[in-house]
């Protein structure tokens, strides 16, 4: 294990740190299960989108909006067990090299949510070291919370992509998202800009 | 002179707005590919899996790039999962092209197997799908469909049958 990554945070509060950073409307894709519970619990935003099922797309589809909208900064919530599945976006996006995209990597080396099972990354592998390898250079441990807060700022005002690995504790999420898939989409095409209603929401 | 069905697809997608065109590439889907990089309307490029390309599409859709994925007949046998949670739970009109392998002459085993459950996979996911077997239905097929999937905001899948495209020809000769 790097030896940048040996302090162990709360998924939650880093979740209410980043949103309390964003200021222009970025986009925010919640991977699935507890990476989308904290960014509800964090208060939900139009430009929030919670995925349900489909685990491991939180990278593929916030590289879709980064693509559609480069003028909006993107941000990828996805936990460690979901990039196991889906490893090979992250060579897709170092190839791309959409400047607007972040992608933050939950790592708490479980799977929390069906109960705490080890994932096959027991052995040590690095999710850092694994992007830098798929050729993303701007691909860092957030050390601790301030160095998260640094790292946050640098994704807002630098070029990316940029990937920032979080080495996480197991609290529990701190809420539960809404499960209506139809009214999470619209909200968030609404958020985008995309969508336009004179119904309320 | 009539245009290829590859040619006819290209003058739908531009006419519908359909830019955002990630695949998995595929021997008979190399005409097409070839035109939609030579092409600076669209957004193309390969993916590691089919359902990267998936959650691509729905994610452009969503923020107002309208997209369309192309794989083959075992790629797309990858998907029900995504497909079912993603842009059928949701409602998001991402699009999928099919190259039929798997029928009408295969030579793979493997991929006569697979094609066996694909019908009834897209009809288990309640999503429309229509088949293209002929060039002069190719341009009508393919727009309507697309149309409605926007329109309706449901996912829809167009499978390109060996009849329209030649498929994919043995490399050994059969027989003794």
């Amino acid at each position: 294990m790097a030896e940048t990554n040996l302090h162990r945070m709360h998924r939650f509060d880093l979740t209410k740190r980043l949103v309390a950073k964003l200021q222009r409307e970025e986009a925010v894709i919640g991977g699935i299960g507890h990476s989308n519970f904290d960014l509800w619990a964090a208060g939900h935003r139009p430009q929030n989108f919670y995925m349900l099922g489909s685990m491991g797309l939180a990278i593929p589809i916030a590289l879709g909006v980064a693509l559609a909208q480069p003028a909006r900064r993107c941000f990828a919530l996805e936990g460690d067990g979901s990039l196991l599945m889906q490893l090979g976006c992250l060579a897709t996006v170092a190839t791309l090299a959409p400047k607007n995209l972040t992608m933050l990597i939950m790592d708490n080396g479980s799977y929390q949510i069906t109960g705490g099972q080890a994932t096959p990354a027991a052995g040590g592998a690095d999710f850092v070291a694994i992007a830098r390898g798929c050729g993303l250079r701007s691909a860092v441990w957030a050390t601790d919370e301030a160095d998260f807060d640094a790292q946050i700022d640098r994704c807002l005002a630098t070029d990316g992509p940029h990937l920032i690995g979080l080495k996480l504790d197991d609290q529990p999420p701190a809420a539960q998202t809404e499960r209506d898939p139809p009214q999470l989409r619209d909200r968030f095409m609404r958020g985008m800009g995309v969508k336009k209603s004179k119904l309320p929401g | 002179m009539t245009k290829p069905w590859h040619e006819i697809v290209v003058e739908v997608l531009k006419a519908n707005e359909i830019r955002l065109i990630p695949y998995v590439p595929d021997n008979v889907l190399k005409p097409l590919i070839n035109a939609i990089h030579a092409d600076p309307f669209f957004t193309t490029f390969s993916t590691a899996r089919e359902e990267e390309a998936i959650g691509i599409v729905c994610g452009g859709v969503m923020a107002g790039m309208r997209g369309m994925a192309l794989m083959q007949t075992s790629g797309f046998m990858t998907l029900p999962n995504v497909l079912a949670s993603l842009p059928c739970s949701f409602q998001i009109p991402a699009l999928m092209m099919v190259s039929e392998r798997g029928t009408l002459g295969e030579f793979n085993m493997g991929q006569a197997a697979v094609w066996r459950t694909m019908r009834p996979t897209l009809d288990g996911l309640a999503m429309p799908w229509h088949v293209i077997s002929r060039l002069d239905e190719c341009e009508f097929i393919t727009d309507r469909t697309i149309k409605q999937a926007l329109m309706t905001q449901s996912p829809a899948c167009l499978l390109l049958s060996p009849l329209l495209t030649g498929g994919k020809a043995s490399p050994v000769r059969t027989g003794h």
